[in-house]
């Protein structure tokens, strides 16, 4: 972990104590962000190729946040298999799977014990395809997520690369845009459909669980639920006319984006998490041009709102103390729109460790100065040392950091993922200007609250 | 928006899965089970580092780290509803995060300056290290580095051999056995009373341990040990003074008290805490245990009948309500379906789909001679299958886990969470009538009837 105030590079003396283990993870393993990636893809079925655990515990994680069902199959490793290898599991499951669940892909995701064994996956997907392929079979794709490299995050990121590199067709080039989000809610993706929708644009929104991890109750049972983005737009993502990537900490990483721009010269659009004004105008302005007219007015309305709403409540957040934690990127947007409506943040924390964190955090909030520290590689026990010098006013993040706030007796606005003690963290908006608006109230009115409650007087004006 | 009909899904069962079920009442043989996990099938079970960290957890002054890359800490971290009474280090995730360089140069050398960092900053009177999948691959000698910090830091440093791929959730009950069982013997036993027992296999889940350990107070019996539910490392070293170990939860403390038995001579009891019949039960056993003095069993039948006439009213009236409804269940050991088969019972219910992750083939036997004709009995199912028999059974209430949860809703069916996740009691009395409010606050919801599958029948019914 290292700790850089925000305008030098140079390391500050760190207020943590230096800890060779890491205590109460503020990041998860990789092929949990594959998993959720795959069964954002219509009629797949996510495989882990190791032990069951794998996929029991990545299952448990997922429907703890979306309260939907998730079934990841795994090959089930036995120690026979961790020392021959696992060839024979690895066959025998994906035709089991196939026989249940009669997908349209199965999607293959390594871990560590498969890694570390050094597993030949493609010559795995050759020998099955040769013992078993029939007329009509189903995709299958494989990404390698180790989860002894990087985060959940890298994984994600892997998997829509993967997917895209095995499924993208070339062709004529269309008015389509490519949309890879990242990591962000059920409510987001709905949201961004919506926006390129408005905009009259063909889109592929890679990947899609908006349905599939935020569905309805059955009238019929589904083996795998309904949604996630369609195979046919993937083939069609090969002939976009650019493609929108959202992360700036994805500069570097060998992404969706960058494999169609290499492979098909699809002009890729690489932008911050659009959260808050400037980020979110950065991306109006990439649909505009795509689209060739005007953001609607639907949208311009809600930019005109969020602005008043800011103006509004100014008093009640200006240079309020905010720790935010979570996946890099979430903590770049979410540190911008802070930044914008008067917010300091104190600490911008992330588990992961991308090298990009202060970089990207630099460009995204033009104003940022050294009351700002960021941390990446960071753990919640550190976080949770930080914050006692730190003195914040609310933390921001997921779940996981509750009992730091509770410590604190400070408000914890909920966002990103995990959200395990509230219902709906799925439903949570983070993304354009409606999902700044919401963010806004909710921040808002939690230091109101906060203050409300502390005041021996109980005022019911504010 | 009119709902449409409820069509009957085609839901395949593996040929390798068709051993593993059968239906009561129904010619056959006796259920396949104690198995590895079919490949590609969405096993309910977890790996054998789940098992032995469910079971050691509880452990509250003592450090759990976890060897291995960060998942299989992440995962676990504050998961579970077991409370301490006092020190908190079990609700923390510690884990030696191994990168790939450790993978490749061996991640000794980490686990040596993580455990040493660990202990002098949250000084555990016990550590437990996990070894995940990758410890065993890679070749870390992980008990040397226990042996040495032992030594350095006087405190006892226990391996667990928990490799995630080594077997099934058994087999990690069986190496957390293993590992806590080198603590039992070591401290000293004065003070302990001729009437008294340890408590094995309870997690103190939303304080059930202390609920169990007072009815034992309260009949003259003295607790020396709960492991693992509220534990602390130095009444487990003294549980070898005890003079009776019941053990609840089929399988995870069965190997506990099978060593100490051997070596101690502790005679072991097997009881359940959850329902009325089951919880008295263990009591009486336990009196019985002791006859030696006859005020144990006098204390015991007015304790039960306290407090079964403190409860029964209110059962009564949820009895009324729930009158043949039928459930289904779906839990980690067989034990505990056992028990969750009489309770509905007593609460009016039917058992017409019963199965469990861990269960022996004996449990099974017992789990058909309980049942009714015609319920569904399963070893280590999946989400389809459990779809399949539910909707086939029309059953109105699941009882499992967090992972059998949405699985209940999505077809428009309660729910009643009994796993480790649980926040609230449900064992012992008292735990019965929250039992039983859980399974009504979940059966006589009103917004069944506007899921779409439940929607369709009542329309189907008017017509």
């Amino acid at each position: 972990m290292k700790v850089i105030s925000a305008t030098d590079s140079e390391l500050d003396e760190p207020q943590y104590k230096h800890c060779t283990a890491t205590r109460n993870a503020c990041k998860l393993c990789t092929p949990l962000g594959a998993c959720l990636v795959f069964r954002g893809i219509e009629g797949t079925i996510p495989f882990l190729h190791g032990s069951q655990g794998c996929s029991t515990y990545i299952r448990r994680y997922l429907i703890s946040h979306f309260r939907e069902p998730i079934d990841i199959a795994a090959s089930n490793f036995s120690e026979e298999s961790a020392v021959f290898g696992g060839a024979s599991n690895f066959k025998a499951g994906v035709r089991n799977v196939i026989q249940q669940y009669q997908p349209k892909m199965v999607a293959v995701a390594t871990t560590c014990l498969s890694e570390t064994i050094g597993e030949d996956m493609d010559r795995l997907f050759h020998d099955y395809l040769k013992e078993s392929w029939f007329e009509g079979h189903p995709y299958l794709v494989k990404v390698s997520t180790p989860s002894y490299t990087g985060t959940h995050i890298d994984g994600f990121h892997a998997a829509v690369r993967a997917v895209v590199a095995a499924l993208a067709l070339p062709g004529d080039r269309t008015r389509r845009i490519n949309l890879f989000p990242g990591m962000v809610s059920a409510a987001d993706l709905r949201y961004l459909k919506e926006i390129a929708e408005d905009f009259g644009l063909p889109y592929t929104l890679l990947p899609d669980y908006s349905e599939s991890m935020d569905g309805e109750t059955w009238s019929e049972y589904e083996k795998l639920q309904s949604g996630g983005t369609p195979l046919e737009a993937i083939h069609a993502s090969g002939c976009s006319q650019a493609s929108v990537e959202f992360g700036r900490t994805l500069d570097g990483f060998p992404s969706a984006g960058k494999f169609l721009q290499e492979r098909f010269n699809i002009p890729n659009h690489s932008l911050g998490l659009p959260i808050g004004l400037r980020e979110t105008d950065a991306f109006f302005e990439v649909l505009e041009a795509a689209a060739g007219q005007p953001t609607p007015d639907k949208y311009s309305k809600e930019r005109g709102r969020l602005v008043d709403s800011l103006i509004d409540g100014h008093k009640y957040v200006f240079e309020k103390r905010a720790i935010v934690y979570g996946d890099e990127d979430l903590v770049v947007g979410i540190s911008a729109f802070l930044a914008e409506m008067g917010v300091i943040p104190v600490l911008c924390a992330s588990g992961g460790k991308s090298k990009r964190l202060a970089a990207s955090l630099r460009a995204a909030i033009p104003m940022l100065d050294e009351r700002t520290k960021i941390c990446d590689g960071i753990d919640f026990a550190q976080i949770a040392e930080m914050a006692d010098t730190l003195k914040p006013d609310l933390l921001i993040g997921n779940s996981k950091g509750y009992s730091l706030a509770r410590k604190l007796n400070i408000p914890i606005i909920r966002v990103g993922f995990p959200i395990h003690d509230r219902i709906g963290g799925h439903r949570i908006l983070h993304l354009g200007y409606r999902g700044a608006q919401s963010l806004y109230d909710t921040l808002v009115n939690a230091l109101m609250e906060a203050k409300q409650t502390a005041s021996p007087i109980g005022y019911s004006y504010l | 928006m009119q709902p449409t009909s409820p069509t009957q899904p085609e839901i395949g069962i593996l040929s390798s899965r068709e051993a593993s079920i059968v239906e009561v009442g129904k010619a056959g043989g006796g259920i396949a089970c104690d198995k590895h996990s079919a490949a590609g099938s969405v096993s309910q079970r977890a790996c054998v580092f789940c098992g032995s960290r469910v079971v050691l957890y509880p452990i509250s002054d003592a450090l759990h780290l976890v060897h291995g890359p960060i998942g299989c800490a992440a995962y676990t971290w504050d998961i579970r509803g077991s409370l301490s009474s006092g020190p908190q280090i079990h609700r923390n995730s510690f884990s030696t995060d191994l990168q790939e360089m450790d993978v490749i140069y061996g991640g000794e050398k980490k686990l040596y300056h993580a455990l040493i960092e660990l202990i002098d900053l949250y000084k555990p009177n016990a550590a437990f290290i996990y070894s995940t999948c990758i410890v065993g691959i890679i070749g870390d000698d992980v008990s040397a580095i226990c042996k040495r910090v032992a030594r350095e830091k006087n405190i006892p440093v226990l391996p667990v051999n928990s490799e995630g791929f080594k077997g099934t959730k058994k087999d990690g009950y069986r190496a957390a056995c293993e590992a806590v069982y080198k603590l039992v013997g070591s401290g000293p036993t004065d003070g302990i009373s001729p009437h008294s027992i340890n408590i094995l296999g309870d997690f103190n889940l939303a304080g059930e341990t202390w609920i169990i350990r007072n009815y034992y107070e309260r009949i003259g019996v003295q607790v020396v040990s709960c492991i693992t539910g509220d534990a602390r490392v130095d009444d487990i070293r003294r549980a070898h003074g005890a003079k009776l170990n019941l053990v609840q939860c089929s399988g995870s403390m069965a190997h506990l008290a099978k060593k100490m038995e051997e070596d101690y001579k502790i005679p072991v009891k097997r009881v359940s805490y959850f329902g009325i019949e089951d919880m008295s039960a263990a009591l009486y056993e336990t009196a019985k245990f002791f006859s030696d003095d006859p005020t144990i069993m006098e204390r015991a039948q007015a304790l039960v009948r306290d407090e079964v006439n403190t409860i029964w009213p209110q059962l009564r009236e949820y009895r009324a309500k729930l009158q043949g409804k039928k459930a289904a269940i779906y839990v980690g050991g067989a034990f505990k379906a056992f028990s969750l088969v009489r309770a509905l019972k007593m609460l009016g219910m039917e058992t017409a789909v019963v199965g469990s992750q861990t269960g022996g083939a004996e449990d099974y036997k017992q789990l058909q001679d309980m049942c009714d004709p015609g319920t569904v009995i399963v070893d280590d199912s999946n989400p389809l299958e459990l779809a399949k028999f539910c909707l086939e059974k029309d059953v109105d209430l699941f009882i499992g886990g967090v992972k059998e949860r949405p699985i209940a809703y999505k077809m428009g069916i309660g729910f009643c969470d009994h796993n480790h996740e649980r926040k609230e009691p449900l064992a012992g009395f008292v735990g019965m009538l929250n039992f039983a409010r859980e399974v009504y606050s979940s059966c006589m919801s009103p917004v069944w009837q506007f899921a779409p599958r439940r929607a369709a029948k009542l329309k189907g019914a008017k017509a």
